[in-house]
């Protein structure tokens, strides 16, 4: 949190940046990403950003207490965890009270905050329900000239900076907007700023700034919106020139509008007659709590911290436990049958269980853009999409030519004709009963329609891409360089493969893996794609980096690097959908003959491994009976992904927990539920760290933004989740809104998290300590996610395979509280047993 | 006779599972929805074959006259149910749509919370939709269309949590109640012009209806204009169009049944049911062109304007309705039936299919978008002609505005100049004026007989004043509901001056409010003992969440004293009217608002109490925008 306090002065400039530091940073619905919603606050430990947060904002940060309590009782939180973890935090002499604290004493649980005080002045003293009187009008208003194409006349002046529009509109149309003379000479002749504004409103300069955060924090989703459009101009495709100074004006000057309407023009007083009003009268006078003064930490915050630590550690505990276990590394006897490149997401967790299961596979897991960044232009396409992490600028773009089949096909009943007056009369006599007929047909057997979402459509499976840059600086108009020169090819795939640790016994076939989703009817689509790709589908960079791979210049040059690919040995791009759990491959007619008769056979095995993955995430479905055999499953499972009636086409990362760099050998041994992101990293290739930095550098936010983001939407649904998506309706294609007047909604929606639990993500890395810290240290804003505990850090010694905690810059040894772990060899029974989290297991029948 | 079966089948069937899933239990999700797909399921396939069925034995209209429900000397309220070629296709497609609605929802609400209570309120709405479609005469239609307006209350206040669902709910309510007058007083016009409890299938004697009609001209253009009233009001034809787009804060199917398809093609229904009524009356046949033309034109260009999905279909969806008045005006009302049929289907698929908007339009966008030119920027008529336009169509053309501010601001200012109704006034001052009201009553033909004609209008006017006062009061509910309670005594007593008025009369009408409006009034006062401090009509405190058998009873409570018709307080509100004579209108007017405004007034008790987002912040709670 920036340093700050109520200053008696009031800067705008300084106001303004305060308010864009706390607002939600949430990109237009196409660019939906997983990220913090509570980064403005990730500058202070964990714990006492959850405090502020709570204070400041009334989010709630933390799980009921009722709920730490019962998951005491049914044994979910480890007694003897959070015994130490009471001692540790509380020292050894106050165990019992703490104790006593956590599990019997009664608080006062309500979440008090800070936000709407002054606000609330106009509806408690006033009787104007302000908030009311202006929203309704204000997110219409704004949302219009923000529409990207929902809206079929669209808003007339939308070439303007937003207060230019609106005074183009207020001086030349018949109707106005505003009410009050007053207002319209504000705004058209007196030019006022914010600070002319609030003299009229509020009238003392102490509290302007607090009555700004009043105000913009009763719509924190619209004023996160603009200040985020304002920001990143390029995140709307149709650009809009919006800023938060333009938008704080125009509600203010609709707030003097509401009042001058109730109260006539100028016969109402300000906010500071209402804060002194009768200083003997206690009944009236409003008390007013400034915003920012400091904040203490309650003994009821402490009680949430011990519990939330307790909750993790009780998860960790075994999980670490199991790492620990792991069966000495052999050397490897046979050559694998193939080796697979997958994407660092946990759903990619389970489907590499059962390649290795199914043959001798090994498998490796990295972000999965593949270290290709670029933009992607598919063909027709007017814009660019990026393909790569969101905090990566790519300066290239790779294009897609020669497909078969436009990307874009057309439905009518999106069309305009169906809403005018005639083509409406007509459209609703003729086609409403076709309506009847796909509806009836899409209920009882769903089938593809034009608004499907599919990652097998991101691009055409038959075209060409354009990667190669062959004269050099082939720039396009935005001064992107179309493809790779030669040198940042080997460089990419060189980055890959090391960091990977892919350096030595290449099998003949390497399947590079990307991954996306598919559904329908549903609006945070982006949010089930690649988040290493910004939630796009990872085909392009799979195909990308496998053609790279081939490409025999590029290998000449990885074998000067010390790489030295076989002849034999080649590349394939392919791309996972892990809704529909299918496969697609490209480019197989590259494929040697031997090749060609080996790549048949693993079909096989990867369309084995696609049923039984189906089948394991099946038991998460209720209303998918997940006993029948696995092909069974698998079609039912398909059908998800195009049934219009399906919120939860899959479960996207919910049960996300833990993030493990290191050798697949580490952890192949342990069942672990989904709910890992999986990095494969070899220390002993990398001794100085310099690939673990790209590596921790991409998960850190990637994988910590997804994880908290689902924790958040578990704590707080109103808040910092998007409630329930049931009754979303979507505004100007970037948001969307309970209802027609509901102010956007930020985060994830209810339907994504209803099983998972609120835990911080643990990364636990396999390398020397000293090593990490030394890394992590390099780049701040990735040190600050693990300095201040908002990832969890364990370090496992790769050669004692002792456990180091990471706390606030400093390692202490962990020593797992967990004896043993149960051990199965048959997963199949006890994955069929429940719908619940499972604990760890160790897999007897490994191969490791 | 095997018909009846049928029919009654199709009332009865909904009704029953309805009831039933009341006591399953919330976890059941499967239980629930098996239930009332099967019932739809059901109704369904049998609805199919009878219509076959009685389509090949000459689609003649069938009447069923099923319950007397109460009858004295020249009153009878009877239940009375009909079937023909109208009931016939809204039957088809209602249930067809539900059918469709509720195995949709079967997955699409899965581990929702509420989930029993969506499939109650989907059986009930179905239930109470059959109800109207197949009402044969104006008091069955009267008991339907109420039941729809609370069915429609609790789809939109589904998220009963947040501000803007109860608040829209209340709104919706309240406009519907408005229609409802329109309904009464037809209802008491068609009472005094008939003489005769007359069905709609008596109504089909064209001779007979046209002769009587034309002897009293003036009472048939009034209840053609109250039937353009209610058909408005529901339909949301102009001025009340407004309402549509605020109902759509239930989840999706539920907008999409309600507010796409079935609900809002009411008032269609109700015109075309009526028409002989007004087939004569010129004035009203211009009168509903004119309403349907102006709303056709003024939600189409807000609909084009909108930035939001949902309110341009909705706004979509009455255009069309807007032409189908102007169809039925026009005489074609088959044409309208057809329109009807096609127009439910297209928007439940378009309200269904709104979240894939985002995936289409943005590739759509991707693919095709073409930028601003400014030199080709063309203004339609002028440039200020233009941004007005645009202005207004955004704005929905102040109709929002209008309806609360020339309507219940009214009322509200109106109720602000009551404040000296408190208890002590009542007690001191209404009270011995009841008294001697009713002395005045006993005294009966010894009071002078320009009295008799003062004194009804009298009391139905101090009646009316007390509920204002309930409708706008914001301190005290206990005292608003006493207000409402007491209004009821007023209004008995307003009907006895006007004319005999039975002992058994007055039981019937009494005899609700009084169970009903005791226990609300004790669980309002225990409310209060155990919040003391969060009980006020100020703002909403969302009591729901801690007592929630408490908020069902009070629900209760509350229809019961609004004359719902769950107790007998529903037939004696049309006895009170058959006591009302013909040439009164004013004191029909003074009683049917009354009805109007305690509805109105009650639900804002229970809404301001129970429902909104919670008081208590002990756990999250979302703002007053979300």
């Amino acid at each position: 949190m920036v340093e700050y306090m109520t200053s008696q002065k009031y800067t705008e400039e300084v106001a303004l940046n305060h308010l864009r530091h706390y607002l939600p940073h949430q990109n237009p619905l196409k660019d939906f990403i997983n990220d913090n919603v509570l980064k403005p606050f990730q500058d202070l430990p964990f714990h006492q950003a959850m405090t502020n947060a709570s204070v400041l904002f009334g989010y709630k940060t933390y799980s009921s207490l009722d709920t730490y309590r019962k998951l005491y009782q049914e044994g979910k939180i480890n007694p003897k965890i959070l015994q130490r973890i009471i001692i540790e935090q509380k020292g050894f002499d106050n165990w019992q009270l703490w104790h006593s604290n956590l599990v019997e004493k009664q608080y006062d649980t309500n979440w008090y905050n800070r936000l709407g005080q002054l606000h609330q002045i106009w509806t408690n003293q006033c009787h104007l329900n302000i908030e009311k009187e202006v929203h309704s009008f204000l997110f219409r208003f704004v949302g219009s000239y923000i529409d990207q194409g929902i809206a079929i006349q669209k808003f007339p002046v939308r070439n303007k900076s937003f207060l230019a529009a609106i005074k183009e509109l207020e001086c030349n149309s018949f109707i106005k907007i505003f009410k009050s003379k007053r207002v319209r000479q504000l705004l058209l002749h007196t030019h006022s700023s914010i600070k002319d504004l609030l003299d009229i409103l509020v009238g003392d300069e102490q509290w302007y700034e607090q009555y700004l955060f009043d105000q913009q924090f009763a719509h924190a989703g619209w004023s996160g919106m603009v200040a985020t459009v304002e920001t990143h101009p390029e995140m709307l495709l149709d650009k809009r020139k919006i800023t938060l100074h333009d938008f704080i004006i125009f509600e203010l000057l609709l707030e003097i509008d509401a009042l001058d309407r109730k109260f006539g023009e100028g016969k109402w007083k300000s906010l500071l007659h209402y804060i002194n009003l009768g200083a003997g009268n206690v009944e009236k006078q409003c008390k007013i709590n400034p915003m920012f003064a400091p904040i203490d930490k309650t003994e009821l915050f402490e009680v949430y911290e011990l519990w939330q630590n307790a909750y993790e550690w009780t998860f960790y505990d075994q999980a670490l436990k199991g790492l620990q276990l792991a069966p000495a590394q052999k050397k490897v006897e046979k050559p694998y049958s193939f080796q697979g490149v997958f994407c660092i997401d946990e759903r990619e967790c389970s489907f590499r269980r059962y390649i290795e299961k199914l043959d001798n596979v090994q498998t490796f897991g990295t972000a999965g853009f593949f270290s290709m960044e670029f933009y992607f232009q598919p063909e027709h396409g007017k814009f660019y999409a990026k393909s790569c992490p969101a905090p990566i600028t790519p300066k290239f773009v790779v294009r897609e030519t020669e497909i078969r089949k436009h990307h874009h096909q057309k439905d009518a009943h999106f069309s305009k004709h169906s809403k005018n007056l005639f083509g409406g009369w007509f459209v609703s006599q003729t086609m409403g009963f076709w309506s009847a007929i796909q509806l009836a047909w899409n209920i009882f057997k769903p089938s593809e329609t034009p608004a499907l979402m599919s990652s097998f459509r991101h691009m055409d499976r038959e075209s060409k891409l354009q990667f190669e840059c062959k004269e050099d600086h082939l720039h396009d108009a935005h001064g992107l360089q179309i493809g790779y020169n030669l040198a940042q090819m080997a460089d990419r795939m060189e980055a890959l493969l090391k960091s990977i640790g892919l350096t030595h016994h290449f099998s003949d076939i390497i399947y590079i893996v990307g991954h996306g989703a598919s559904s329908v009817n549903n609006t945070h689509y982006a949010a089930y794609g690649c988040g290493a790709c910004s939630g796009q589908t990872g085909s392009v960079n799979a195909r990308v980096a496998a053609t790279i791979g081939n490409k025999s210049e590029i290998r000449a040059i990885l074998k000067e690097r010390g790489i030295e690919i076989p002849e034999n040995t080649q590349f394939l791009g392919a791309l996972h959908d892990t809704t529909r759990d299918e496969m697609d491959f490209y480019d197989e007619n590259i494929l040697t003959e031997k090749n060609k008769i080996a790549h048949l056979h693993h079909k096989g095995i990867f369309e084995k491994a696609l049923a039984l993955n189906a089948k394991e995430r099946s038991r998460r479905f209720l209303l998918v009976d997940s006993h029948q055999p696995a092909e069974k499953v698998h079609k039912e499972v398909k059908l998800r992904s195009l049934s219009l009636f399906e919120p939860r086409s899959e479960w996207d990362h919910a049960t996300n927990a833990m993030c493990i760099v290191g050798r697949r050998s580490s952890s192949k041994h342990l069942f672990l539920d989904r709910r890992s992101f999986l990095n494969s990293y070899d220390y002993a290739q990398d001794p100085e760290g310099k690939y673990l930095l790209g590596i921790v550098r991409a998960i850190a936010p990637v994988c910590g933004g997804i994880n908290l983001q689902y924790y958040f939407a578990c704590t707080d649904q109103y808040r910092l989740g998007a409630g329930s998506k049931l009754p979303h309706n979507v505004i100007g294609l970037v948001g969307v809104a309970n209802g027609i007047d509901g102010d956007l909604r930020i985060g994830l929606p209810q339907q994504a998290v209803n099983i998972h639990d609120p835990i911080r993500l643990i990364a636990v890395i396999e390398h020397y300590p000293e090593v990490i810290l030394q890394t992590i240290q390099k780049e701040a804003p990735t040190y600050q996610w693990f300095h201040n505990g908002w990832v969890h850090l364990v370090a496992i010694h790769p050669d004692t395979k002792a456990l180091y905690k990471f706390n606030s810059g400093t390692w202490t040894e962990y020593k797992p509280l967990t004896e043993s772990l149960p051990s199965t060899n048959n997963l199949e029974e006890i994955l069929m047993s429940t719908s619940e989290n499972l604990p760890i297991y160790l897999l007897e029948q490994s191969q490791a | 006779m095997n018909a009846n079966y049928f029919i009654i089948a199709f009332i009865l069937l909904p009704f029953l599972a309805f009831f039933i899933t009341m006591f399953i239990d919330e976890k059941q999700e499967k239980l629930i929805s098996t239930l009332t797909t099967l019932t739809i399921g059901t109704i369904f396939f049998g609805l199919v074959g009878f219509v076959v069925y009685w389509w090949t034995q000459g689609a003649a209209a069938i009447n069923l006259q099923e319950l007397t429900l109460y009858e004295n000397d020249e009153y009878v309220f009877l239940i009375d149910f009909y079937f023909d070629k109208v009931s016939a296709t809204y039957l088809l497609v209602g249930t067809f749509i539900s059918l469709l609605i509720v195995r949709y929802s079967s997955y699409y609400m899965h581990l929702e919370t509420g989930y029993r209570r969506f499939f109650s309120t989907i059986l009930f709405f179905y239930f109470s939709y059959n109800f109207t479609v197949l009402a044969g005469n104006f008091e069955t239609l009267f008991a339907g269309w109420e039941m729809l307006g609370i069915s429609s209350f609790l789809l939109i206040a589904f998220y009963r949590e947040r501000y803007l669902p109860v608040r829209n709910a209340v709104k919706v309510f309240s406009i519907y109640r408005i229609g409802d007058i329109g309904i009464l007083l037809a209802m008491w016009a068609s009472h005094h012009l008939w003489h005769i409890n007359i069905t709609f299938e008596q109504l089909q004697n064209y001779e007979s209806v046209q002769v009587r009609l034309a002897e009293h001209s003036f009472v048939g253009l009034f209840i053609g204009i109250c039937l353009v009233v209610a058909a408005a009001a529901k339909s949301a034809q102009f001025p009340f169009s407004s309402w549509i787009p605020r109902a759509m804060e239930g989840p999706t199917p539920s907008s999409a049944i309600f507010y796409g398809s079935l609900s809002i093609h009411f008032g269609v229904f109700l015109l075309i049911r009526t028409m002989p009524f007004w087939e004569q009356q010129i004035i009203v046949r211009v009168l509903i062109a004119v309403i349907g033309l102006l709303t056709a034109i003024m939600s189409y260009f807000t609909s084009i304007v909108q930035p939001s999905i949902k309110t341009q279909i909705a706004y979509a969806s009455i255009t069309q309705i807007g032409l189908m008045f102007i169809e039925v005006a026009l005489g074609f009302e088959e044409l309208a039936l057809f329109h009807f049929v096609g127009n439910a289907f297209l928007r439940t698929y378009q309200l269904l299919v709104s979240p894939s908007v985002v995936a289409y339009l943005i590739r759509e966008q991707f693919y095709h978008y073409k930028p601003l030119n400014d030199n080709k920027v063309k203004y339609w008529l002028s440039k200020r002609f233009y941004y007005g336009w645009y202005l207004l169509s955004l704005r929905e053309f102040n109709l929002d505005r209008l309806m609360s501010k020339v309507v219940f601001n009214i009322f509200k200012k109106l109720g602000n100049k009551l404040d000296f109704l408190t208890y002590k006034n009542i007690f001191y001052y209404f009270f011995p004026t009841y008294i001697v009201g009713c002395g005045l009553y006993l005294a009966g033909n010894y009071v002078a007989p320009w009295l008799h004609t003062i004194l009804p209008v009298l009391f139905a006017s101090i009646a009316l004043l007390m509920i204002m006062k309930a409708f706008s009061e914001r301190r005290y509910p206990r005292l608003a509901w006493l207000l409402v309670f007491l209004g009821h005594f007023w209004i008995a007593l307003a009907v006895s001056h006007n004319e005999y008025f039975g002992l058994g009369e007055l039981v019937w009408y009494l005899s609700g409010i009084v169970v009903t409006g005791i226990t609300g009034w004790y669980s309002l006062e225990w409310l209060k003992k155990k919040e003391p401090k969060l009980f006020s009509l100020y703002r909403y405190y969302g009591h729901i969440y801690e007592y929630p058998r408490l908020a069902g009873l009070f629900f209760i409570c509350t229809l019961g004293l609004m004359g719902f018709p769950i107790t007998s307080t529903f037939i004696g509100e049309d006895l009170i009217f058959s006591h009302v004579h013909e040439y009164q209108y004013l004191l029909a007017f003074l009683l049917s608002s009354c009805f109007v405004i305690e509805g109105i007034a009650l639900i804002k008790i229970y809404a301001r109490l129970f429902l909104g987002s919670h008081a208590k912040v002990y756990h999250e709670t979302p703002l007053q925008s979300s």
